[in-house]
Formats: C-alpha cells, structure tokens, sequence
C-alpha cells in the first residue's frame, strides 16, 4: 500500500510539445492518500487512462515525478513499482488453466507454492470460477475472462496500489453491480490503494471515496461524491455528475443580484469577478421550484421516470431542466424559483464562491 | 414446414464444376488412366493392373529419393521455422523500419524458381561465383559439383534463403495482430521475456505457424526447380528427389505407366503427411 503523489506531472504523445493544447495531460499535481479508493472520472479521450499509465509505469511522463510514499519511482518500472493493473479488455493467457492465469503473477514473483494455492483458491471464490480453476481459460465467456483478469489484479497482496482502467466495460450490468461491491468490500478489508478509471458517473460515485473528474487532459475537480454535486467547481463537473445535468444560464452579475434575462435573483453574497470574464449561474434541476411565482417559464416536455418527473422547459431562450416529484402538478402558468444554498456562480466555467 | 427443393441451383455451381474438371480432375484421371497400362508406340495400350504400383513400391530408386525428399523437407523445416519466428520477433513493429524490413522480406518470394537455381549455381561456383570462390580463396574445400555435402548444404541454404521469408511474413501479421495490452498486462504480472514468447507470442502465432509449416513442408516435399537447376540431381543421384526422379522417368525414358504410378503414390504421400500434421496440430489446439 503506498500514498501517491504526483509532483507537476505533464504528458504529451509528440515530441516537443510547445502549446498547452499539444499536451494531452495538463499539469497534475496531487497526493493521493494511501488506502484512499479513487475513482478518475471523464468523457472518453479526456486523459484518464495517460494518468493511470503513467502511474502504473507503462508510460513515461514528459514531465514531473511520481513518489510512492515519498520515494521517487518516476524512472522504475511496473515490476519495481510492484503495481496491479486491470485493462479494459480481458487479458488472459489462454493456454493456461483457470488456476495457472491467476497463479501466475504470483509464480513470477517466486512467491512459495502453498502460499500460490491459499490467494488463488481465495480469488477463485471470490469470482465464483473455483469450479473451472483446472479448465483452460480458452472458451470462456468475456465477462469470466475479464474476471480473471479482475482476479490477477487482486491477487498479489503486497501490491503499492491496483489501478483498474474501465475494467467492468464488457461484463452485464447485474455481474458488474456484484464485482463493483466485492471490490469495495476487499477495499475495505485490506485497505488496497485503488484507482479506478471510468466515464460512468454511478460506477465513479458508488465505487470511490474520492472522485477526480477529469477533462480535456485536466483535473477539473477531486472531491467527495457530494461535493461534487452540490458545488461543482467547474461546469463540466455540473454537466458531467448528475442526471440530468446541471443548467448552466448565462447571467449579468451586478454586486449580488444575478440577471438571468428574463428575472432575476439575488446572492447572500456578492462574487468577486475579474472585468470581462464570462459570468454564469448554475442551478441543479433538484433545486429549481416550480409553481405560481418567480420567473416566467414556458414547458417543453415532460419525462416521466416513475418515482420523478423530468420537465424540460425553456428559460430566458434557454432550455431548462426541472426535476420534481411524482405526484406534484404543473400550474398553468408556470414559474420558477431557485433554492439559494444550491445557486453555484460561475466566472470563464470556474466556480466562484462566496468565500472568494 | 414443407421445405421447398429447388434443383436448379446445381446450375449455379456447374461453371466451378466444369473449371475444377479441367484444371484438376480430368489430368490426374489421365495420370491414372497411364498408371493402369502399358503403353508401346502407334497409342497401344495395354492393361497392367496394378504391376507399376508394386514394381515402384518394390524400386530402391524409389525409396532412396523418397528418403532423400524427407531427410530434405525435414531439415528445412527444422531450419526455417524457428529461424522465422526468430527474425519475426525482432522485426521492427512501427516506424521507417516496417516497410523497409517488409520490402526486404518479400524479394526473395518475387524471384522465379528457375531464376534463384541460377542464381545460386552461379554463386556457388568456384571459377566464377561469389560464395565458391571466396569459400576456396580461404581454403575451404568446396565443390556442389561432385561433392555430397556441399552440393546438399547449397541446396539447404538456397531453400532456406528463398523460402525464410514466407515464414517470417506470416508469423510477423501474426505478432502485429496482438493487442498491446497483453504484453502491458505481461509487464504488470511480472513476467519474463521466455513467458511473454511463451504464453502471449506463441500461442497467437499458432494458427499462422501451422500455415506455414503445412506450405513449407509441402513445398520443400514436392522441390524440383532448384535442385534441378543447380545440381540437377547430382552429384551422382544424391540430390534426385522424387519430383526430380519423376521427370526423368517420364520425360527422359518414357516410362508412362511408372511415371504414373510413381506421381500417384508421390501425391497421396504429400496428401497424408499434410493430413496427418494437420490432425496432430489442430487436435493439441482443441485439448482442454
């Protein structure tokens, strides 16, 4: 078990990267707690799997180090670094049983034999093939090949850390709620550091303690699944978490009163803003009343999901998303208030607080 | 539910029948037809049942070049295809390096048969050629002419510079089509170069290898242009392989009726062994 940290680190594929834009990692710097379950969240091509790499020691940043446990291991390799890795797609070596697959990271490592046999029938149960351990792996279905991946990762208990890139991509959605929990569950028992790449917002929250939204090669946010819902530090995060997303308006900001257009609202607090920036409110659908009074709204459509009605309507020229329950009515002329804990100012899609 | 037979469709098929009966069928019926009798000028026949089979089958003449033929396609696949795997492995798998590599593997297999038989009877010769000159100018001792091994290690390294390269080309489109994650997930298990060959390379290459074993061993089997070319069977009878022994027997003396007999018995061999390699390979694949 090891605490991460990753010092400055920048990544670009080409040589000689001069812009911002030729790095497809942007500057991370972080210290990832040891035993802490992380998940790296965001769009497909934002960067997640450059920063698991790297950490992993599959690639090479162009710039910055990577300390475990404040030692430098930057110019070491995946075996040094002694690090467990889950792809995307099942890797399995299909002319070894079931068992030898599982045995054989351990083998390599001159682990004893009878010490071999305890993990392996462990993990074995663990993913419930204990009855096919003496099979060749050829022939299994994907989702029992990727468990053998799953189980190969899991199966060294000395690892620094497991890092998992999308690994539950080709199991079905009944097996992948299972494996998300066992992992939890082993997370919680032995106190694993673990990083989890995913772009599946419900697989990040239920999975990490910590979730770092990641987007076009940044770091845009670590924080706690709540934190990240109820203040959003940059509006991709509001867009991103959450369904469905967070409306984002652009608003004239005057002191403490936001112009929205069509009405307007008013801060406990007035946000600090630098001249010129691009100024917006962002309200999550949970938070937006709708009923006889406030700013005039016209409806577009209405969602019914069963326990929550979506009503998606239009603001100012804007679409607007409404999330209320079941059972409320919609008034004939229609009107919206926003909950004023839950408006999260934003100056050039930075979030501003009060604090600020 | 009544099925609908419609005969017509044989119809469809009938322009590949009609294409397959000349181009394979009706030869070798031919070849069968010769191998049953006896012929003498003015196209009399005479029937001889199965007399060329057991006279050839009963022949040392045949036996020796069958052994020769074997002791040949033996060596060359113990040669060629670990020599191929070998330099596949070391082949670049990005960069300038591929097509030139690629370019470099392919010459030889562009070159007609004949052409590579001169080649290097020309390169091995110790007046003029290259290799035989150079081997006698450091006092090496070497003539394919009237010498047994020499004449066999030309031949050998002929065949294994011709025909190296299929086995290279085929087991490379093998290794280029392994996803990189498994060598990562080789690296992250801890596992050493000897494992990665031997649990990640080696069983992906297998489908191509057997490809390639089947075509060199069938190739090599049936060897004539070459070997004619250069050594044309000498020195003595050493190099005269089946193919090789065929032609003299049916250009040279005229013996139809064995020569037939001989291409049968020649081609149910090669058709056999195939069979039998092919068995043995694909069978250790399915075992679970």
């Amino acid at each position: 078990m090891a605490r991460i940290t990753l010092e400055h680190l920048r990544h670009a594929y080409g040589p000689n990267p001069k812009s911002p834009s030729d790095y497809s990692l942007k500057e991370v710097h972080h210290e990832w707690n040891d035993g802490g379950a992380y998940a790296l969240l965001g769009p497909s091509g934002c960067g997640k799997t450059t920063l698991l790499n790297i950490i992993s020691g599959l690639l090479q940043p162009s710039e910055g180090k990577i300390l475990f446990d404040g030692k430098d291991v930057t110019n070491l390799s995946t075996q040094e670094r002694n690090i467990a890795q889950v792809f995307q797609f099942p890797v399995i070596y299909d002319t070894m049983t079931v068992y030898d697959n599982l045995a054989f990271p351990l083998r390599n490592r001159r682990v004893p034999e009878n010490e071999v046999d305890r993990r392996v029938t462990e993990i074995l149960d663990m993913i419930g093939l204990a009855d096919r351990a003496k099979k060749t792996a050829r022939g299994l279905t994907a989702d029992q090949k990727q468990k053998i991946s799953l189980g190969r990762g899991l199966v060294r208990s000395d690892v620094s850390a497991i890092l998992f890139d999308e690994p539950l991509t080709v199991i079905d959605p009944h097996m992948k709620w299972v494996l998300r929990s066992q992992l939890k569950r082993l997370h919680k028992q032995f106190g694993f550091t673990m990083v989890y790449v995913t772009h599946d917002q419900t697989e990040a929250l239920t999975f990490a303690d910590k979730v770092v939204v990641m987007y076009d090669g940044e770091i845009v946010q670590i924080g706690t699944p709540a934190e990240l819902f109820e203040k959003p530090k940059h509006t991709f995060v509001g867009y991103f978490i959450g369904s469905p997303g967070m409306n984002v308006l652009p608003a004239k900001i005057d002191g403490s009163t936001v112009d929205l257009g069509d009405g307007s609202v008013s801060l406990g607090f007035a946000p600090k803003i630098a001249a010129g920036a691009r100024t917006e409110l962002g309200i999550r659908p949970e938070f937006v009343r709708l009923g006889r009074e406030g700013m005039p709204v016209s409806i577009t459509k209405v969602e019914d999901i069963g326990r929550q009605k979506i009503v998606r309507a239009s603001f100012a020229g804007r679409p607007l998303a409404i999330v209320m329950h079941e059972d409320s009515d919609i008034p004939a002329d229609p009107k919206i208030t926003f909950d004023p804990a839950a408006i999260n100012i934003y100056a050039n899609s930075w979030r501003v607080g009060a604090e600020a | 539910m009544e099925k609908t037979w419609n005969n017509k469709a044989w119809f469809m098929v009938l322009p590949v029948l009609v294409l397959v009966a000349f181009s394979a069928v009706i030869p070798l019926m031919t070849v069968v037809n010769y191998s049953v009798q006896d012929t003498f000028g003015n196209n009399a026949f005479f029937w001889a049942g199965t007399d060329w089979f057991t006279d050839t089958l009963h022949s040392d003449r045949f036996w020796d070049a069958l052994t020769r033929n074997l002791i040949f396609s033996g060596i060359i696949l113990l040669i060629e295809i670990p020599l191929g795997i070998v330099i596949a492995l070391n082949m670049p798998k990005k960069g300038l390096g591929v097509p030139v590599c690629l370019i470099l593997m392919a010459l030889p297999l562009l070159i007609p048969w004949n052409v590579v038989g001169t080649i290097w009877q020309v390169f091995g010769r110790t007046d003029i050629g290259l290799l035989g000159y150079s081997l006698t100018a450091l006092g090496v001792n070497y003539n394919y002419v009237n010498n047994v091994f020499d004449a066999w290690v030309t031949l050998i390294i002929m065949d294994v510079w011709h025909w190296t390269s299929l086995v290279v080309l085929l087991c490379y489109a093998g290794l280029v089509s392994i996803p990189d994650a498994y060598y990562q997930a080789a690296k992250i298990d801890g596992a050493s170069g000897w494992s990665v060959f031997r649990y990640i390379q080696l069983p992906k290459m297998k489908r191509v290898l057997l490809i390639a074993f089947l075509l060199r061993f069938m190739d090599s089997f049936m060897i004539y242009t070459e070997p004619f070319v250069v050594t044309g069977g000498g020195p003595g009878n050493s190099t005269t392989f089946l193919s090789i022994d065929l032609v003299k027997m049916a250009v040279g003396q005229f013996d139809l009726g064995p020569a037939a007999a001989l291409s049968i018995i020649y081609f149910l061999i090669i058709l056999l062994l195939s069979w039998i390699f092919y068995t043995v390979m694909t069978n250790s694949d399915a075992e679970t």
